[in-house]
């Protein structure tokens, strides 16, 4: 019997074929294209520096940044609690509390944000006598408020929906054992479903955060000067595009701040899945 | 290559048949708001109505003009001028220094004075920059209302609006103590049944360097020729009583 090994031979050359058709001619159009648009927007912002401008203006844009970040925490903070309830509710046998959950999710999430906070800015405007008589007026008096209020019940519409299928994409196989270890179904719910549907939910949760820190700009429209407002009003008085493209970074900076932050939780909540090396 | 060159020669032909036929036809675009009654707003057929688009008619009829209108928010009026999506604004536009930096202005075409409203009950009769402070001022933002109270009204809080409506609806619910805006807008809107809650207060309100000469047609820096057109007929409509006619439409008095 032959026992020589057969030897070993060079893999074959490779040899990536790039030739020129139309995918690629197009393919390099668009990036021209794109090029051209990242130079002519550095090229503003260099040619057009303008220090009295700046000065004059960055700082309330910093100003509105700060009137931004604060209505997103606030509302996803306030709309995460609602958002608890309101799931269970859908989730309920109940029919009443199921109904009430889906008709409340059914209207924030099938009606522009833009006409809801009008609805209640302008709406709370129109029953101004009754508001003043339950003492609400002096908090809907307050755009700002109105804004919040109207984001936060918007978001947790969107929160509860995200959590309720979370919950449900738990398998049932996990209730049953916490059964049958004699287990109450809060504790189950607590320590043994939330914590399994939550892996599921945050990175819908991420991209709904991402989603209201680009609606806040809406706030702009009932007076609110936040990051957008402030940049309209920039904006008016200077008629330079410039402003935009500050105000454009500034929410970049704040997804991408996000973004950062959600990888490491993503890690951290899925720590037990991840393969060690060795 | 060859269908890029074809593209190129396509793109090259339409771009020469595009000047070609603006050359032949003057065709103007006029830019308004419609959202500024009497002066430029929509009727309930959607059709753009008012003092300024009958003005903007009868300069294209002596201008011999094909003249088409383009609604476009107050905010980017200017923005949308510079970019070319039309050539002329008239939508009651103030002549300004400030504007006179980005924009050319015609002859003005009328001038009303700027006032104070608040409601009957508040009592607010004082419109000093004493009088209202802690006050809630509203206005239009990017107007020469808006520019003006933050210049001059640094103790009270302002608020701006998209168009004069919202800042009215506000006046009426009581989240703005004054609105500061056009005379005759504010008429007319105080005749409406919201408006019955308010009324004028204070005296007209001055300030040449705010509020400019008056309301003129903004057009692209350079365009001399335009201009001149627009002047020539605007003197024509005044002289040969199309002014006047249109003037005695709207209001009982005149207000050029």
């Amino acid at each position: 019997m032959n026992t020589t090994p057969i030897a070993a031979r060079t893999p074959p050359k490779i040899v990536i074929k790039r030739p020129w058709n139309w995918q690629r001619i197009t393919g390099l159009a668009v990036l021209a294209v794109y090029a051209l648009l990242g130079y002519f927007m550095v090229r503003m912002v260099i040619v057009g520096y303008d220090p009295e401008f700046f000065g004059k203006y960055l700082p309330r844009m910093f100003h509105g940044l700060w009137i931004t970040v604060k209505l997103v925490v606030v509302s996803i903070v306030l709309g995460a609690l609602l958002a608890f309830p309101i799931a269970l509710a859908r989730n309920s046998r109940s029919r009443v509390l199921s109904g009430f959950a889906f008709c409340y999710i059914y209207f924030f999430r099938g009606t522009p944000l833009l006409a809801q906070v009008y609805l209640i800015y302008y709406g709370a405007g129109q029953f101004r006598p009754f508001l003043v008589e339950w003492g609400l007026w002096g908090i809907f008096r307050d755009a700002y408020f109105c804004a919040l209020f109207t984001f936060t019940l918007n978001t947790a519409a969107y929160q509860a929906e995200i959590l309720r299928g979370a919950i449900s994409s738990v398998a049932n196989g996990q209730w049953e054992a916490a059964k049958a270890l004699g287990l109450r179904p809060t504790v189950t719910y607590v320590k043994i479903i939330l914590p399994q549907a939550l892996i599921t939910a945050l990175r819908p949760l991420g991209n709904e955060i991402i989603f209201m820190i680009k609606g806040s700009a809406i706030a702009s429209i009932i007076t609110v000067f936040d990051l957008m407002g402030e940049t309209r009003l920039a904006f008016s008085r200077s008629f330079d595009f410039q402003v935009y493209l500050w105000a454009a970074c500034m929410y970049l900076a704040m997804v991408e701040a996000l973004r950062r932050v959600w990888d490491r939780l993503e890690k951290r909540l899925t720590r037990h899945l991840q393969r060690i090396a060795d | 290559m060859k269908i890029l060159k074809l593209t190129f020669a396509a793109l090259a032909a339409l771009v020469f048949a595009a000047s070609v036929s603006s050359a032949d036809m003057k065709k103007l675009r006029i830019g308004t708001e419609g959202a500024y009654p009497p002066f430029n707003s929509y009727d309930t057929d959607k059709n753009l109505v008012g003092f300024d688009i009958d003005i903007a008619k009868a300069l294209c009829e002596k201008m011999k003009a094909d003249c088409e209108f383009v609604a476009q928010d107050w905010d980017g009026i200017i923005p949308a001028l510079l970019a070319n999506k039309y050539d002329a604004i008239i939508a009651s536009m103030s002549i300004t220094e400030e504007r006179m930096k980005k924009v050319a202005f015609t002859d003005k075409y009328y001038n009303t004075p700027a006032r104070f409203i608040a409601s009957k009950t508040a009592g607010i009769k004082n419109t000093s920059p004493e009088g209202l402070k802690g006050k809630v001022l509203a206005a239009q933002s990017s107007t020469t209302h808006a520019t003006y109270l933050e210049d001059i009204y640094k103790d009270a809080e302002i608020k701006l609006y998209k168009t004069q409506d919202e800042a009215n609806l506000d006046l009426v619910s009581g989240r703005a103590d004054v609105v500061l805006a056009d005379s005759i807008v504010l008429l007319e809107w105080l005749k409406t049944k919201d408006g019955q809650c308010c009324e004028y207060i204070g005296e007209d309100v001055q300030s040449e360097k705010h509020f400019g000469k008056g309301a003129g047609i903004a057009l692209r820096q350079g365009e001399d020729e335009l201009k001149g057109a627009f002047n020539k007929a605007l003197a024509e409509i005044i002289a040969d009583g199309t002014y006047k006619k249109i003037n005695d439409k709207y209001f009982p008095f005149s207000i050029y």
